[in-house]
């Protein structure tokens, strides 16, 4: 796992004693990469600056409970990582607003494997796909896929990071990839073997 | 050859936590068919990789702090406030359970020895009722704090939460010493209130504006913070009398 450097932990034990640039310092080392995460998870700006926001204002709150055992920003992307998924929820519940207008319409339109498209319309295609594909994924698909793969999260840390067991965690991966192949089919060619990560 | 591998299995290997990662890669080298499924996989997850996360402005971290600079401070102050309550709410649960404890043990025996001078009855009336009417005051204030909220996409109403918290221990104790003391009307508004108070200390920190909308039309249809004003009102004018009493006696 890992670590903080010396300053890091300086900066955090100073934020801790009440020191403001201190605090200001870590938020703007971490804000952007928060945002990437955040962002991953939503797929909305706004709401992705939100999750930040809401982030280090717990995270603030919770400086006395951070116990060093994982780096700084790793303890920030599992706070982040929780608030996106509540926003996730949240949204779900706000079925107008979640719904992605005619996105069941949209993919199924697209023809699985055209091979008259050339190559700029193919990759266009290909991200309208997975652009679809991963706004259909339920907010725990979304957010065990973001932090397994972009994350590179184990899925007992996702586990820890969204309230679950590891099990769930894995099998809403699974679940994620699976949806995400089917949405594609044979429509993407991996461009080479890869080795396991 | 050894059994195809199933799609659980081709995910594990690709993350590097396949059981047997050896017997997973020798299957796909001789496995055309699994190859193949390998590769859909590997596909998928290559093209969900090509999507792309917008890249703030150069001044974000910037505008991320100057946006929370204002929240932390709010923050420190209902740290403060929440201090400030929990002492005070500490104190006057402790003064009721006393006059609680002291009402019980007059009415079950009479005592045997006496050890300390009892505290007079308008003394422990106006004990009960200062206490009972700050308490009413501060839940006031949280009530009226959660109706007067802004509404947004996340709605931060961690301070409101955390001093519901506080105040429902005390809610219990002095609901539990005014049914004890033959006040039903009383007793019946600290019921509904606490009722109000366990909902809210058991929302998340960040509601949603429809969220914030629900709770408000609960706690207005219950019309709890009237009644509470009323209920802190009359406890008000009853400690000003006793007060009286006490200074003529």
């Amino acid at each position: 796992m890992e670590r903080m450097d010396g300053s890091e932990a300086a900066d955090v034990d100073r934020a801790r004693a009440g020191d403001e640039g201190a605090f200001r310092g870590l938020v703007e080392r971490h804000s952007r990469a928060l945002f990437r995460l955040a962002f991953r998870m939503t797929r909305n700006e706004q709401d992705a600056e939100d999750v930040v926001q809401e982030t280090f204002l717990k995270a603030y709150r919770q400086l006395d409970r951070f116990e060093g055992r994982s780096s700084f920003g790793s303890w920030l992307h599992r706070i982040a990582a929780n608030c996106a998924y509540d926003a996730l929820r949240r949204r779900e519940r706000d079925k107008a607003r979640a719904a992605v207008p005619g996105a069941e319409d949209e993919l199924d339109a697209l023809p699985a494997h055209d091979p008259s498209l050339d190559r700029l319309l193919h990759s266009k295609e290909v991200r309208r796909r997975v652009s679809v594909a991963m706004a259909r994924l339920s907010p725990l698909e979304r957010s065990a896929f973001v932090l397994r793969h972009f994350e590179q999260l184990s899925t007992r840390e996702i586990g820890d990071a969204l309230g679950l067991e590891a099990s769930a965690a894995k099998q809403s991966v699974f679940r994620a990839v699976r949806k995400l192949r089917d949405a594609l089919g044979l429509f993407v060619v991996p461009r080479e073997r890869t080795e396991t990560r | 050859m050894t059994p195809h591998l199933t799609d659980d299995e081709l995910m594990l290997h690709h993350y590097g936590e396949s059981e047997d990662s050896a017997r997973a890669a020798a299957h796909l080298d001789a496995c055309a068919t699994c190859r193949a499924a390998y590769d859909a996989v590997i596909g998928a997850l290559e093209a969900a990789d090509a999507e792309g996360v917008p890249e703030p402005a150069p001044d974000y971290e910037r505008r991320v702090w100057e946006r929370l600079r204002p929240r932390l401070e709010a923050t420190r102050r209902g740290a403060r406030f929440a201090g400030i309550v929990r002492r005070t709410a500490a104190f006057g649960a402790l003064a009721a359970a006393l006059l609680l404890a002291f009402a019980l043990g007059r009415m079950s025996r009479p005592p045997v020895v006496q050890v300390a001078q009892p505290i007079s009855a308008p003394a422990r009336e106006r004990i009960l009722l200062v206490a009972v009417g700050e308490h009413l005051e501060r839940s006031q204030m949280v009530l009226i704090e959660l109706q007067n909220a802004e509404p947004g996409d996340s709605v931060d109403i961690s301070s409101e939460r955390q001093r519901a918290a506080d105040l429902v221990p005390a809610n219990r104790l002095y609901r539990s010493a005014a049914q004890n003391a033959g006040e039903p009307g009383m007793a019946g508004v600290l019921d509904e209130l606490e009722r109000v108070l366990v909902e809210i200390a058991a929302s998340p920190d960040a509601i949603s504006s429809q969220e914030l909308d629900g709770l408000r039309r609960r706690i207005e249809a219950q019309g709890i913070l009237f009644k509470v004003q009323v209920v802190g009102s009359r406890v008000r004018d009853r400690e000003r009398v006793s007060s009286v009493r006490g200074s003529q006696s």
